[in-house]
């Protein structure tokens, strides 16, 4: 019951801040509202007995890639994006989309079963980090290093785009 | 209908323990300030505050009556909503972390078994990594929020500096989580018994690093760059006034009773007596019956004055080092601290692995 009031209050403050991101006009509230999106997803996976995952959620988010987002927001002119136009002609294909999508993943839902409740599968002792840790560096090895090789390329890049060729 | 003793479990599991935590809290946040100024000042040659009470004693109290009594001031070209949110942000991320901290072991009280922390988290490291990277934004909003050009360059170099001194953080702190094979907190003091951290082979250097990244991460002094008054007026500070530059006042103090805690938790061995000669060494019986007497202070006086210390570690650096220049802070946590923590990372797994740590 404690369970379903705790989750009920999640899943609103999500859809709502997650609704607010979207439609305010100040895209520093926009980020506001994301990390508050953030916190209680992390809020989520701590009712799923995964904190670890709460905790990385919150680290990686919240701590890093919304802070960059932070940083680049701060360098616009704010009063300048309240006066932009939110959409282009396009919104009415856009907005389809959206709803095609919507449509899928309720139909996703309704044919799949869902087996048993995912918080008591994965109440492990050690919150599970040990487990994860062995899973990720043997069984899924490979695509680990793949994903670890991906970030490096992408870091490597970022800094030749922004490094200019210094002529001799 | 919950029956009384589900009533009295959570009180006797969160409301207590909280209580007792926030209280603690408050009182360290009030009198710390009392007292550094107090070494600032007898490190300066000067008497500090005197008027308040005998030897300026009430001066904590006056100091808050006067945060809470003056005007509550809001620029009137600043975002409102942002600038309210930021001090509490920051508040909320400092008191957030204490949670998980342990203060000692499971005690025995008045005939009851008590645990002396909130919650033992499995994850307690990773948890209080986790709200210093959230404590950030506090500093950059509020910077940001204030729409002036001093807060704002404050709130950017503040975000740039927590930013990169979090990664050497981070790796001195799972070099210790490797070492300990665990990221609970009591865990990690648990398994120093006989040999603190700081005295392992790697130990000094991640003590080193954590110290430094520490410093970095509490904006204080030598890298209290985001209120540089000299260049920045007040920093991100500079439009608060009132309660709400109290709240950022509170959470820098408490960042550093983390840091010192911290410290505390993983390099001096928590709340474990210091041995001096551990029993197997020595045959020399003082140094045996002063080991005894150190054993017999309890550990959460232990944990409490290894806290201390390094609160007065950081008051003693403010009042003796100058302040770094910006690029220098930069060079200093990119090209110096990031790859000396990898390298203490790989040896550290090395000697574990050989069975040498």
């Amino acid at each position: 019951m404690i369970h379903q009031i705790i989750f009920l209050y999640f899943a609103t403050v999500i859809l709502v801040s997650a609704l607010l991101m979207i439609t305010r006009r100040n895209p520093i509230h926009s980020v506001l509202f994301m990390l508050l999106l953030f916190f209680h997803i992390a809020g989520l996976f701590v009712l799923l007995n995964a904190e670890f995952l709460a905790a990385v959620q919150l680290i990686v988010y919240a701590g890093a890639i919304l802070i960059l987002y932070l940083f680049v927001v701060m360098l616009l002119n704010v009063d300048q994006e309240r006066q932009s136009v939110r959409a282009n002609r396009f919104w009415p294909w856009v907005a389809a989309f959206g709803v095609l999508i919507a449509g899928e993943i309720l139909l996703l839902i309704s044919r799949s079963t869902f087996p048993g409740d995912a918080g008591k599968t994965m109440a492990t002792p050690g919150a599970g980090v040990m487990e994860l840790g062995q899973a990720l560096y043997t069984q899924y090895l490979v695509p680990f290093e793949i994903a670890s090789v991906i970030l490096l390329v992408g870091l490597i890049g970022a800094v030749m785009l922004a490094k200019k060729a210094v002529k001799e | 209908m919950p029956d009384m003793d589900q009533i009295l479990k959570i009180v006797y599991t969160l409301v207590i323990p909280i209580a007792v935590l926030l209280s603690f809290i408050l009182a360290n946040a009030m009198y710390l300030q009392y007292v550094e100024r107090k070494i600032w000042a007898r490190m300066q040659a000067r008497l500090g505050p005197m008027q308040a009470g005998p030897q300026g004693i009430f001066q904590p109290i006056a100091d808050t009556l006067k945060f809470l009594l003056k005007e509550d001031i809001i620029p009137a070209k600043a975002d409102k909503m942002v600038f309210v949110v930021a001090p509490i942000l920051a508040l909320m991320m400092a008191f957030g972390a204490f949670v998980a901290l342990p203060f000692g072991p499971d005690t025995v009280l008045f005939g009851n078994k008590v645990h002396l922390w909130v919650t033992n988290l499995n994850i307690g490291v990773i948890y209080i990594l986790a709200l210093a990277s959230v404590g950030t934004y506090g500093v950059i909003l509020g910077g940001w929020a204030s729409n002036n050009k001093y807060s704002l360059m404050g709130g950017f170099r503040s975000a740039a500096q927590m930013i990169s001194y979090e990664i050497p953080m981070a790796f001195a702190i799972v070099t210790v989580v490797l070492m300990a094979g665990s990221l609970n907190l009591s865990d990690i003091v648990n398994a120093q018994a006989g040999k603190w951290y700081l005295f392992t082979p790697v130990g000094p250097v991640l003590f080193f690093l954590y110290v430094i990244a520490g410093f970095a991460e509490t904006n204080r002094t030598p890298f209290d760059l985001p209120e540089a008054e000299s260049e920045l007026v007040a920093g991100f500070m500079t439009e608060y006034s009132g309660i709400r530059f109290g709240f950022f006042f509170m959470a820098e103090f408490m960042n550093m009773l983390i840091v010192s805690l911290l410290v505390s938790i993983m390099f001096l061995g928590g709340w474990l007596p210091l041995q001096i000669l551990p029993q197997t060494l020595g045959g020399i019986t003082s140094i045996h019956w002063f080991n005894k007497v150190l054993a017999g202070i309890p550990p959460t006086l232990w944990l409490l004055a290894k806290m201390y210390f390094f609160f007065f570690v950081f008051s003693w650096v403010r009042a003796t080092l100058p302040r770094y220049r910006y690029d220098q802070l930069m060079d200093l946590s990119w090209k110096f601290l990031l790859p000396l923590s990898l390298a203490t990372l790989m040896i550290a797994a090395f000697l574990k692995q050989a069975g040498w740590l």
